[in-house]
């Protein structure tokens, strides 16, 4: 069984929701940001989302924007994320990891090199944000060889007509992007959320993880009660770009606060 | 398509996935996908409407101008001693570029859809004006994104668009020009999906847009060839345009591709030349990845790290090209060249003293190329460039380039 399927199946026996934070790998630095996710995995983390970072990220809002420049200016390329979760993973073998971002620095790598590298450094799934699964199908045999799932997205604008196209083949879980924008700028209603995650249960036995808008342990906490986990992002990347030198205790505390958001829900 | 079906017809792409070869395609968010296919699926209904075009061809008649002229240019082709150059004049189009060629089609098409909200990106602000010019004309509220290195270099446009009625953002991230604008065109649209069309200015983007901006452009190279036909009896030797995302070209390339002996030129910028690195020639200097929607020739790095590109012209600036540019360099159709900023100011001068006609920097670079090639040319061989903006935005940036104080 996958780091990823073990996990999701772990927390259904113990009734409760996965926290998954979200950071660029490499943000501020390489070293820093390992001690990030040291902290993060500490503070509860269930699932780890690590961005790589691309020049022109289309989905994200000028927060995820910012840890990104931050990550590049610091040196970081696709090779040294993959460095950054080997670092990772020989301290845990359970945490999973999801790469997210974007297809051109996958397809400069070489599609079937990255997915062996990327499996060989212990990711367990990728999110490619600019592939539709109409476009997919040359990073799909790879990853799948490899081992990796492919995570996909539902946005509030995928109606039931081409729900079957993109979870076809989906494994992992599903990423149910919560708000029709860019991360960090919005929040959905929880009632929205409700009626999304309900309408994918019948179209999916995948896990379904919410992302987008999500900045409080409260509204953690409200996701967790009717998805299988929250995304946490732009609220942990500002935090890091606010710097100072108790950033990674004011990372710790806040990862800390939104997993205890998510842990209490359904108590 | 492949380059089986080539050996037929050039003009056949994209296949039903948007893909000419390995360029183009749909690489977008999830959150877009339904809304570009419900766009791709009205262009198809409209495209196959004949009152989509009666009305368009109405307003091109009587708001756009055109036809445009094809004007022999007689003093620049006795100054060069070659080939008979003949100038397609795009630039003598309502707000002075080919640009409202495309946003006339889109804006009725947007119409069509029942969207209610204009978005577009613009770099040299060509296209922002004639966004704008169509919005107002149309009564939708338009937002144009422009980078704020361009806005700085393209004041008289900024001002024009705003008195069009038009909202210009300004784009602080990444690079702050055309590419940055694009960006954050995009995230506006996926924001706003509900009621927002999203007027692209090039023949790049995920699909429809390659394709269906060529067609809105072709009415450039259909009238050359009619035109050129009464003033020679016979087709060009040559068809030349410049680069930047590439829609003036393929509008005017797009019509010959499939007449052999026609050659056809393309001309990126080169900036301070291809060696310095500082340059906006995507297909010269560059290599194939994915940007911006659609697969094409890229300036990047190693990572795939999306690089600066530079030119003189903001309209060039671009570190991408549209993907049927690529499919047709890769087919070896078309040959993509590349002028610097200094021959295309040159030529900027060249054309003003000889023609009394201040050309754009954009189709200055393609005139550099004229002024190149031309010379070595016998003179029975004729030879079509695109003037597809006119120069009057530029003065000020020729100035500085110059060191004329204004």
């Amino acid at each position: 069984m996958s780091r990823i399927a073990a996990r999701f199946e772990a927390l259904r026996k113990a009734d409760r929701a996965a926290f998954m934070p979200f950071v660029s790998g490499g943000d501020p630095d390489f070293d820093t940001s390992l001690a990030i996710l040291r902290g993060l995995a500490k503070a509860g983390a269930d699932l780890f989302e690590i961005g790589v970072s691309f020049t022109d990220p289309m989905a994200d809002g000028p927060t995820v924007q910012a840890g990104g420049a931050r990550a590049l200016a610091a040196g970081m390329t696709t090779k040294r994320v993959l460095d950054l979760v080997r670092a990772f993973r020989a301290e845990d073998d359970e945490m999973p990891i999801v790469l997210m971002g974007y297809f051109n620095p996958i397809y400069r790598y070489g599609v079937e090199r990255f997915a062996a590298d990327a499996k060989a450094a212990g990711v367990d799934g990728l999110i490619t944000v600019d592939l539709p699964p109409e476009e997919e199908d040359e990073l799909r045999g790879p990853v799948e060889s490899a081992g990796l799932d492919i995570v996909r997205l539902v946005a509030p604008t995928t109606d039931e007509k081409r729900l079957p196209v993109v979870l076809e083949r989906a494994s992992g879980f599903v990423y149910y992007v919560s708000i029709a924008g860019i991360t960090g700028t919005r929040s959905p209603t929880m009632a929205d959320v409700e009626f999304a995650v309900g309408r994918l249960r019948r179209f999916t036995d995948l896990p379904v993880a919410v992302g987008f808008g999500i900045n409080t342990a409260e509204q953690a906490g409200a996701v967790a009660r009717v998805a299988d986990g929250a995304v946490v992002g732009s609220a942990l990347v500002r935090e890091i770009g606010a710097g100072g030198p108790d950033m990674l205790e004011r990372v710790g505390a806040l990862a800390r606060e939104l997993a205890g958001g998510v842990a209490g829900a359904r108590a | 398509m492949s380059p089986d079906t080539a050996a037929n017809s050039y003009r056949l792409g994209p296949d039903e996935r948007g893909h000419f070869g390995l360029y183009g395609g749909r690489y977008v968010a999830e959150t877009l996908m339904p809304l570009i296919r419900e766009v791709g699926a009205a262009y198809e209904e409209a495209k196959n409407d004949p009152a989509f075009h009666e009305e368009m061809g109405r307003f091109h008649k009587h708001y756009t101008g055109r036809p445009s002229p094809l004007y022999f240019a007689e003093r620049l082709t006795a100054h060069l001693g070659g080939a008979k150059i003949y100038f397609k004049r795009d630039e003598l189009n309502h707000t002075g570029s080919h640009k409202i060629n495309n946003c006339l089609g889109q804006i009725l098409l947007a119409r069509r859809m029942g969207k209610t909200r204009i978005i577009a990106e613009t770099g040299a602000g060509q296209h922002g004006v004639a966004a704008a010019t169509v919005c107002a004309r149309f009564d939708l509220p338009c937002t144009v994104y422009m980078g704020s290195v361009d806005i700085d270099r393209q004041a008289p446009n900024v001002f024009r668009m705003r008195l069009l009625g038009a909202e210009v953002r300004a784009v602080e991230s990444g690079s702050r020009t055309l590419k940055d604008a694009l960006n954050e065109a995009l995230r506006d649209w996926v924001a706003n999906v509900h009621d927002t069309f999203y007027i692209i200015g090039t023949a790049a983007g995920p699909a429809p847009y390659p394709e269906m901006v060529r067609d809105f452009q072709c009415v450039i190279g259909d009238e050359v060839r009619s035109q050129i036909v009464e003033a020679e009896g016979r087709l060009p030797d040559t068809v030349v345009a410049c680069i930047g995302g590439g829609s003036n070209a393929i509008g005017l390339f797009h019509p010959f591709l499939d007449e052999p002996d026609v050659r056809i030129v393309g001309v990126e910028a080169a900036g301070r030349g291809l060696e310095s690195g500082e340059h906006a020639a995507s297909l010269t200097g560059g290599s194939p990845g994915v940007l911006h929607g659609n697969r094409t020739y890229l300036l990047q790095n190693e990572d795939g790290q999306i690089a600066d590109a530079h030119s003189i012209s903001a309209g060039l600036d671009y570190p991408g090209i549209g993907p049927e540019h690529a499919w047709l360099k890769d087919a070896g159709r078309a040959e993509y060249m590349s002028a610097t900023d200094a021959e295309a100011l040159e030529a900027f001068q060249l054309c003003a003293r000889l023609e009394g006609i201040i050309p754009a920097l954009e189709p200055a670079h393609a005139l550099a190329w004229v002024v190149r090639a031309a010379p070595d040319l016998p003179r029975d061989h004729i030879l079509v460039m695109n003037m597809c903006g006119r120069g009057d935005k530029d003065v000020f940036s020729v100035g500085e380039a110059l060191r004329i104080d204004l």
